[in-house]
């Protein structure tokens, strides 16, 4: 039978607040264990939680960014579970009253647009992180996490592959990131995925059983461990079976899915609302305010890449992809850099640099100013494109200007014509065979000539002008 | 001369102190000089840390010396109940499982109470987590009332009330979820006071119920109950459930005028069942307004009749919630018979949590369970909405209302620890006050036959602590009764 995949992401990131949602700690990552800790985030008896209103504003502007009605009055809850990496033993979260709700966002999958619902986002406390060592039976854990501020949010089960998912938590950290909220650092777990997969036959619309699919440690795994459950949910189907409703973890190193938790033995969590918290209230105002600090978002930038410079959509989308990179071509353009050349050199050359350097844009040596700099040597004739990609590299070891760099070593284009003439005579003279090449029709040769001219001079002839000379030259 | 200083109020004392006639040290060793004459028999305090309160006093005198405000409580001893976290000695609201426990910070009203020049001299017992209403719930030893020593001191705050009644200290601090002060303050003849919902910093008491939990003080007249609030109220950035309406000066509420006052006395609360010397005592102290010009109406609490049971849904819920953290894995007491983190768990509570706190916790997990939290849980809150607005429509009528504290006064020892049913109804009368969230304090109206003090509860509007202590004043002034101290022994 065909079977139409329905699924439900919940992506958990940490926002970026500079102290924990209930309490005054550091949210740093990386701190040796149990350095970010207070009695309020150790759980300790008589300690009272208060609410961090930043974490509160960042929730907001997520919301805002994903198309979510803020609710005017919203309340905190608790989560009642016994685990060691939860302080209280509770986990205060939001239930039945969440601060975002009923939004979308747009995803791109080969080239059409598809809107994902989004159920809602609330806020909620981290927990601690064990660890466990193989050998010793001995447990330790780290409360540097406990109560780092987390915003949950949960699609509606509108996404139909892995492809979808992939391109939906992609768009959701792009959002999120140019808002500046969370990191999104799936290797520092400052954004977990979990995925809810069910099949029903194509064309129905009721809802077969799922699973809920975790411990997915990036995007990619995201993709197989969902195209992995649908092979697996839809290879039961098709021999009579029944999924059974359970939580399964993603064995990156099996490349499968492995039973974790069933339905049965599910929690009860005993929700009740958190008394030692007063309700949210988000008024008009304090919406508008977060409203209008919110930046230009990536969907709008991309269209905006594409109006305002012409660029193609595929430029667009890889110029914007992050908020620093698409910042920073804007930066570069009003340093006095023609667009399309600054997408080529960005996209181009810089972009290389930094994948080889493992750097972000925003770590790159070279200002974009100073590129600006660069192409406008390229364009008034200072210096050649060739010569600019080893004037480039230099840029992005160095930090230095083009200027300077051009002038230590020599290397400003030569566009003397008295010089040129001399080094075509040269060529002309040197090479009488592809010379009688070009004059017996093959236009080929003409290329080979102008590369030894321009390695004649060290590559610091204007090409132009040598094209137009050595033309010249052949036609006498 | 040696003087018995430990007999005067916190209000003469600290005048005492503060025009030269003692000194903060002096005052401090005649208290823990009466302590440890009298402790013995009491057992109120299940620590005394004699040597910080000397150090204490010890810095008190030499502000004072140098000519410097040492703060509206200069040089008064204070007893602490074991609930609220202290950096000196041990917190572990007299429950096994905090065996040992040393808090690294001190609660918001400790940190107050010191910097107004209190002497802190140990602290208190209490029943296990402020749950109980005998102090016989506590893990640690059993707390006599100073007036009759073969009855409870009352709960939970036992220990502060006793220690007050039998003056081991002149200011005691304590907690209230649902009587918890006021009960045992009418059971020991001292002033309780539980003030509104979010007048006082509960950051530092260990929660029991914390929609309910309220900190007050217990003192031995009204002025020294005044003066104490004056230090203890006011908001807490960390605490968010504490109110920023502003804190008056209380003493200024300490007027002998009751002209324009009306009562309200509540037709569900005399009913024929209450009966005795407590009805006797509490409708004189009525008269005795009355006879002072005030007037006094019936009111109506129609949905009273629920209090107890609303009020043991919300708290155990809650305490169910509150009490998970006692788990082992960070502080406490974690049992060596586990061989895995469920066994942990379990066997840590069920070998340190006393029984009252485990039917609690079991109570309030059941109430909470998938399935019945909608007729349990959200019910108890609706029917609490339904509670607080009883009141809000009585005080339409008047501007305080009076009624007995308890229905009797201190039972005996050991009388009702068999049926916690019939120990629950000892707070009949001051349950819904945490429910409705409103000021009630408990003052003496008298001795019953036998010799023990009467009770009289006096409720007031949210954050209208001032006419309760304006009416409790004027009847202290004018009250028709010797009330006497308690002969120890």
């Amino acid at each position: 039978m065909e079977y139409d995949a329905v699924i439900g992401m919940e992506v958990h990131v940490e926002l970026s607040t500079a102290s924990k949602v209930f309490c005054s700690c550091s949210t740093q990552f990386n701190a040796p264990a149990n350095t970010n800790v207070c009695p309020v985030c150790l759980g300790m008896p008589g300690v009272l939680p208060v609410m961090n209103r930043k974490a509160v504003e960042y929730s907001v502007a997520a919301g805002l960014a994903l198309n979510c009605t803020i609710s005017r009055w919203s309340k905190m809850d608790r989560k009642n579970y016994f685990y060691p990496d939860l302080a209280k033993n509770y986990q205060i979260s939001q239930y039945d009253l969440p601060l975002c709700h009923g939004g979308w966002i747009d995803i791109r999958v080969g080239g059409v647009t598809k809107r994902i619902g989004i159920t809602r986002a609330h806020l909620e406390e981290d927990t601690a992180r064990n660890t466990h060592t193989l050998s010793g039976g001995v447990s330790g854990i780290d409360f540097n996490r406990s109560g780092v501020a987390l915003l949950e949010i949960v699609t509606e089960p509108d996404i139909s592959s892995a492809d979808e998912a992939f391109a939906y938590l992609t768009e959701l950290k792009r959002i999120l990131q140019y808002l500046e909220v969370s990191d999104c650092n799936m290797e520092e777990g400052s954004l977990r995925a979990e995925a809810n997969v069910s099949l029903r036959p194509r064309g129905s619309a009721g809802f077969g059983t799922k699973t809920e699919v975790k411990n997915v440690a990036s995007f990619s795994g995201v993709h197989k461990a969902i195209d992995y459950e649908i092979a697996r949910q839809r290879q039961i189907l098709d021999s009579g079976g029944t999924v059974v409703q359970e939580t399964r973890g993603w064995d990156a190193d099996r490349g499968i899915t492995v039973s974790q938790r069933t339905k049965e033995s599910a929690h009860d969590y005993r929700y009740f609302p958190e008394p030692d918290l007063v309700p949210l209230a988000v008024d008009e105002a304090w919406e508008a305010r977060i409203r209008a600090s919110l930046p230009e978002l990536p969907q709008a930038r991309w269209r905006r890449f594409q109006e305002a410079y012409g660029l193609s959509p595929y430029d667009a989308e890889v110029l914007t992809a992050s908020r620093a990179m698409a910042d920073y071509f804007e930066a570069t353009v009003a340093a006095g850099a023609g667009a399309k050349p600054a997408a080529n050199w960005i996209m181009g050359d810089l972009q290389a640099l930094l994948v080889k350097n493992g750097l972000p844009v925003e770590e790159c040596k070279v200002a974009s100013g100073e590129l600006a700099a660069m192409i406008r040597l390229i364009d008034d004739g200072t210096i050649s494109g060739k010569i600019a990609k080893d004037i480039l590299l230099e840029m992005f070891d160095t930090g230095q200007s083009p200027t300077s760099i051009v002038e230590a070593k020599g290397l400003i284009q030569i566009s003397d014509e008295s010089e040129l003439e001399r080094i075509v005579a040269e060529v002309v003279a040197g090479n009488p065979g592809p010379v009688e090449d070009f004059r017996n029709g093959k236009e080929k040769a003409l290329g080979f000539l102008v590369g030894q001219a321009m390695k004649a001079s060290r590559g610091k002839a204007n090409p132009k002008m040598i094209n137009e000379m050595l033309l010249k030259a052949l036609e006498n | 001369m040696s003087r018995e200083w430990y007999k005067l109020t916190a209000h003469a004392l600290r005048e005492a102190v503060r025009n030269g006639e003692t000194t903060a040290v002096e005052a401090t060793q005649s208290y823990l000089d009466r302590i440890k004459a009298v402790d013995g028999k009491v057992q109120a305090y299940i620590d005394v840390w004699e040597t910080h309160a000397l150090q204490q006093a010890e810095k008190v005198d030499a502000r004072l010396k140098r000519g410097e405000d040492a703060g509206p409580l200069a040089g008064v001893p204070i007893g602490v109940k074991d609930v609220f976290c202290t950096k000196q000695g041990t917190t572990t609201c007299c429950s096994k499982i905090l065996k040992g426990y040393r808090s690294p910070f001190d609660a918001t009203v400790v940190e107050k109470l010191e910097a107004a020049g209190g002497i802190f001299l140990g602290k208190l017992n209490m029943d296990e987590f402020a749950m109980g209403s005998s102090t016989e719930n506590s893990a640690v030893q059993i707390t006599h009332n100073p007036w009759n020593l073969e009855c409870v001191p009352g709960g939970s705050s036992g220990g502060s009330a006793a220690a007050i009644a039998a003056n081991e200290c002149a200011i005691a601090l304590g907690s209230d979820t649902g009587g918890s002060i006021r009960q045992p303050a009418a059971c020991c003849g001292c002033v309780g006071l539980k003030p509104t919902y979010g007048r006082v910093s509960r950051y530092g008491l260990v929660a029991f119920a914390s929609s309910l939990d309220q900190v007050g003080p217990f003192t031995k007249d009204m002025r020294d109950m005044a003066l104490t609030l004056n230090v203890l109220c006011g908001q807490d950035p960390r605490d968010s459930t504490s109110s920023t309406i502003p804190v008056p000066d209380f003493t200024r509420a300490l007027r002998d005028d009751v002209s324009n006052i009306t009562i309200g006395l509540p037709r569900e609360y005399y009913t024929d069942a209450l009966g005795g010397d407590v009805r006797v005592r509490v409708e004189a102290a009525i008269e005795v307004l009355r006879g002072l010009g005030a007037k006094v109406v019936e009111v109506s609490l129609p949905h009273t009749d629920y209090a107890i049971a609303v009020y043991y849904i919300i708290c155990t819920a809650e305490a169910s919630a509150n009490l998970a953290r006692f788990d082992g894995v960070r502080y406490g007491y974690r049992s060596p018979n586990a061989n895995d983190v469920r066994e942990m768990y379990v066997n840590s509570k069920t070998e340190m949590f006393g029984p009252e706190v485990q039917r609690r916790i079991m109570l309030g997990t059941y109430v909470l369970s998938s399935g019945y939290y909608d007729a349990y849980y959200l019910k108890a809150q609706k029917v609490r909405t339904l509670i607080r607005q009883d009141f809000q429509r009585a005080f339409e009528q008047c501007d305080v209302i009076l009624t007995p504290t308890s229905p009797t006064p201190a039972f005996k020892l050991g009388e009702k620890t068999a049926d916690p049913l019939e120990m629950y109804l000892s707070d009949i009368y001051t349950i819904s006050v945490n429910l409705a969230s409103i000021p009630g304090m408990s003052m003496p109206c008298g001795l019953t036959d036998s010799g023990l003090p009467v009770g009289l509860q006096v409720l007031g509007k949210p954050f209208d602590e001032e006419t309760v202590l304006r009416v409790g004043y004027t009847y202290e002034q004018h009250r028709d009764f010797e009330m006497g101290a308690p002969e120890i022994g």
